[in-house]
């Protein structure tokens, strides 16, 4: 490895810390959770490397045991993951020009990887595209070698592990707040919050992203004229 | 299911996962001008998704029954509270889960 991957590596490690907590935890859980619908090992660690998308990978291990419905399976997985398109939109500019690394950057967006992409301050010196391909790559060894264990090993973890996954909850609620404090006015803020929390209230917890997702886009189409300056996206 | 019919299925997930993630960037491709709207959105979003992520993470927080959101609300204080003091993402992570899960392990 280069110096430029090297220093890359260095800068992105320290951020993807609480996601090597939450997805070794988070993948043990799904790997054990396959294996108690039946699975083989094979399943859990296939899923992980190839949809990488934890909510959904949970998901497909109910729709394998159910009946065989192609069309089901495609529009359960664009409506759960829906909430990706956002994460696309905010970083068509940070992901612009990084050449050969791009596909895979765009493959691995998860939610943890975009916030951690989408909010870090890389500093000074640090190769940008390798800082998101290292970030993106570390989750995803994570959640790979979590749910490698989970499946192969779950059964045997001997600690009190209830109550862990709520550091994936910490680090979002960390990373609304860093940007909170940083930003000039806060409209883009609540109206993310307020708006899903009206949308969770009305539709529930099964239905609310697609609904928040339409209100949020309503909302800053209709603002535009008043949050659209000309300077430069970040 | 036969073998078959699960690689299909598993495969379906894959595809629509990697739809929902691809789409923005193969419609809005780096050799033409993004459209100003689509520019604004992606610059005025990350804030929003942040929040969307927040609620996201709760959502299956009952405010009625069970322990009624209250180790959810004192971890996410501690969080705050030491986020705002120290300003150091991973001490505030840490030990908001750690209180966390001290409040369902032993408390609630």
């Amino acid at each position: 490895m280069n110096d430029t991957k090297k220093a890359a590596l260095r800068a992105a490690f320290p951020y993807t810390i609480p996601i090597l907590t939450g997805f070794l935890f988070l993948g043990v859980t799904y790997g054990v959770y396959m294996r108690s619908l039946g699975f083989s090992a094979l399943y859990p660690i296939a899923m992980s490397l190839t949809v990488f998308a934890g909510s959904m990978e949970f998901v497909a291990g109910n729709l394998l045991l159910g009946a065989f419905d192609p069309l089901q399976a495609l529009v359960l997985t664009l409506t759960i993951n829906a909430r990706h398109l956002f994460y696309g939109l905010s970083m068509l500019e940070r992901y612009k020009g990084l050449g050969k690394i791009k596909p895979y950057l765009i493959f691995g967006l998860c939610d943890e990887t975009f916030s951690v992409n989408c909010s870090a301050q890389i500093p000074q010196g640090v190769d940008r595209g390798w800082f998101y391909f290292f970030v993106t790559a570390l989750d995803q060894i994570y959640w790979v070698t979590g749910a490698s264990l989970g499946g192969l090993f779950g059964a045997l973890l001997p600690i009190n592990t209830q109550g862990l996954d709520f550091v994936m909850t910490a680090m979002f609620v960390v990373i609304f707040l860093e940007n909170w404090l940083k930003e000039d006015d806060h409209i883009s803020s609540l109206l993310g919050l307020g708006l899903s929390l009206l949308c969770l209230a009305v539709f529930g917890a099964e239905a609310f992203i697609i609904p928040s997702m339409a209100a949020i886009l309503a909302a800053f189409t209709l603002l535009r004229g008043r949050l659209d300056r000309e300077e430069a996206p970040a | 299911m036969t073998l078959t019919q699960q690689v299909i299925t598993i495969a379906l997930v894959v595809l629509g996962t990697m739809l929902t993630r691809f789409l923005p960037f193969l419609i809005f491709t780096p050799g033409r001008p993004t459209p100003r709207y689509i520019q604004y959105i992606g610059k005025v979003l990350p804030p929003a998704v942040f929040g969307l992520l927040v609620v996201y993470c709760l959502k299956n927080v009952s405010l009625l029954a069970g322990s009624h959101g209250l180790p959810e609300a004192i971890a996410i204080a501690v969080v705050a509270a030491l986020h705002l003091w120290k300003r150091q993402m991973l001490l505030s992570i840490a030990g908001g889960t750690v209180v966390y899960m001290l409040l369902v392990q032993l408390v609630f």
